[in-house]
């Protein structure tokens, strides 16, 4: 492409893309993201805290203190069922919406745009929301209530086993919006050509769904899974909002445990549980993304 | 066939009323109730109105226009500028082949699965005396948000073709006006989506403005909702707690009712290729 410039000498690439360009982002980069995360193998290892001005090493002192108060597997347990629950609860909810709303009617139009809503939304506004809806005595237990003909008091976020699927839920409610979207153009990239082929080798509705048009969106899987395992790693907002953790610590994901310790000073801490929160996201994100890739591409 | 043309429509509108209308109807309704009717929110009418008092006591106990300005403070420079130098930065990574540019591209993208390092953040910001400044919450947020934007814009530029940069380079542009005058606007898709998530992002965030303007002078819109649904705790206002949701959701949902054919597409312009 170059060498078709009738310049008689073909200008170096180096020259027509000057390297320059690329400083001022990879400057940002390099400070505000990669040196803290270099800082995190550090930190871990020393006594920073909010109590004496100088740092010194500890060894694995951290480590050691995260382990036997049970705090750091609690966490990794709890961040791993969330991101799961969050993944599928978010993923099928903005399918089985996509498929309900695909016709372009004036209603699914305006159905779309209305589920859209929450995505917009705060994460602590919408936590917030759900935080009263779902108190013992509240809205959601009075509907239920009046459908059983009895007192229903389900304690939506106060069970020390269910209340991290809640909050799931919740978060997957908040999100569900963008993965409606991201299926509908998924499933508008699918040519006619290929739905009435499967008609006419009398693949009926399920079955076109199950062998043809679920195959062809598996870019919008990848797409839309990964983003919610990724964002529920992170997860933070939601859970401050309904629980804050609780009850009994049994929702508090890492970046929660991360937001008390550090509020309580023990910066160190709050610094170890960041460095497993990256070993976790590189053990775990790389080879999920990898595999739903290498998916994309058999199919 | 003929009956699911009712049905479906029904099922439609049900799904919406309960699953989205009941929620938000629950935050409105609120919001418009008095301390003591609103003690135990539940989805009935607010037997006397308390519509003004709450928003304007919201209003100021809230800060919301503190938290306007501060969150816009932050959000239209780190934007901006993630932006400007993410497409820069793009242009020659599309561009320019070889095992550096390979091995500088993985490098500038991983950061869409690394989560950043918030505590350490914090410390390096002290020692930049940039710890608790709007400066130093632009520069954060820019390094978290650089690697969606390089990712995003590479992968456009490679469908450009060349081509169109060889005429303007034809008439002696230099590399700076070439991508100014040629390449930036036809990155237009590709930057409405980028600025539609980070937007989103940043507008929403409390996680990383509780670590890097937390105890400060500035603060956004949500972390001025944490402190007054904090508040809550012991004091029990649902109806301010709502009246801030409203406040602070509505300039996003009336953007997105306005322009939502335009934020969708975007949205799925550059998401799903």
């Amino acid at each position: 492409m170059i060498s078709s410039l009738p310049t008689g000498r073909p200008p170096r690439r180096a020259v027509l893309y000057p390297s320059w360009f690329l400083a001022p982002a990879f400057a940002v980069l390099a400070v505000f993201f990669f040196l803290p995360t270099v800082f995190n193998f550090v930190y871990a290892f020393t006594d920073w805290s909010a109590f004496h001005n100088d740092i010194r090493p500890v060894g694995l002192a951290n480590v050691e203190a995260v382990l036997s108060n049970g705090a750091l597997l609690s966490s990794l347990r709890i961040t791993i069922v969330y991101a799961g629950l969050v993944a599928i609860m978010q993923t099928g909810f903005g399918l089985g919406l996509a498929l309900l709303l695909e016709r372009d009617t004036r209603i699914n139009r305006f159905a779309r745009v209305v589920f859209f809503i929450p995505v917009l939304m705060s994460a602590l506004a919408v936590g917030y929301t759900f935080q009263a809806l779902l108190k013992p005595d509240g809205p959601v237990n009075g509907f239920l209530g009046a459908l059983a003909g009895q007192d229903v008091t389900i304690p939506w976020l106060g069970s020390t086993t269910w209340t991290v699927v809640t909050v799931a839920f919740v978060n997957s409610w908040k999100w569900m919006g963008l993965a409606m979207v991201i299926f509908l153009a998924g499933l508008k990239t699918i040519s006619a050509d290929v739905l009435e082929a499967a008609r006419i080798d009398g693949a009926g509705r399920w079955r076109t769904f199950r062998s043809v048009r679920f195959p062809l969106i598996a870019p919008a899987v990848t797409f839309n899974v990964a983003t919610a395992l990724l964002g529920s790693f992170n997860g933070f907002d939601t859970i401050l909002a309904t629980t804050g953790g609780g009850p009994a610590q049994q929702t508090e994901v890492l970046d929660i445990y991360i937001f008390r310790v550090y509020g309580n000073g023990l910066f160190a801490q709050a610094t170890t549980m960041s460095l497993a929160l990256l070993l976790l996201v590189t053990l775990l994100a790389f080879p999920v993304i990898g595999y739903l890739r290498k998916r994309e591409r058999v199919l | 066939m003929r009956i699911s043309r009712f049905v479906h429509p029904a099922v439609v509108l049900l799904l919406s009323a309960v699953v989205i209308g009941i929620p938000l109807w629950l935050a409105l309704v609120t919001s418009a109730k008095s301390q003591g009717e609103a003690n135990l929110p539940d989805l009935s009418l607010p037997r006397v109105w308390h519509l003004w008092e709450n928003y304007s006591q919201a209003f100021t106990q809230g800060r919301v226009l503190w938290g306007l300005f501060g969150s816009l403070l932050v959000m239209v420079p780190s934007v901006a500028g993630v932006l400007i130098f993410g497409s820069l930065a793009s242009w020659v990574l599309a561009r320019r082949a070889g095992r550096a540019m390979a091995v500088l591209y993985a490098a500038a993208i991983s950061g869409i699965v690394l989560p950043p390092a918030v505590v350490t953040i914090v410390l390096l910001l002290r020692q930049l005396h940039l710890a608790s400044t709007p400066i130093g919450m632009m520069l954060v947020y820019m390094g978290m948000y650089m690697s969606l934007v390089i990712f995003f814009v590479t992968g456009f530029v490679r469908t450009i073709p060349v081509e169109v940069e060889e005429a303007a380079r034809m008439d002696g542009a230099r590399p700076l006006g070439i991508f100014i005058k040629v390449v930036l606007p036809l990155l237009r898709p590709v930057i409405a989506t980028a600025t539609i998530f980070i937007c989103l992002y940043i507008w929403n965030d409390v996680f990383y403005a509780f670590f890097v303007l937390g105890g400060g002078t500035y603060s956004t819109l949500p972390l001025n909702l944490y402190s007054v649904a904090s508040s809550n705790l012991y004091q029990n206002n649902w109806n301010l707690v709502f009246a801030y949701v409203v406040l602070m959701s509505l300039p996003l949902v009336v953007v997105f009712v306005v322009a939502q054919r335009r934020i969708i597409s975007g949205i799925t312009g550059g998401a799903v290729k």
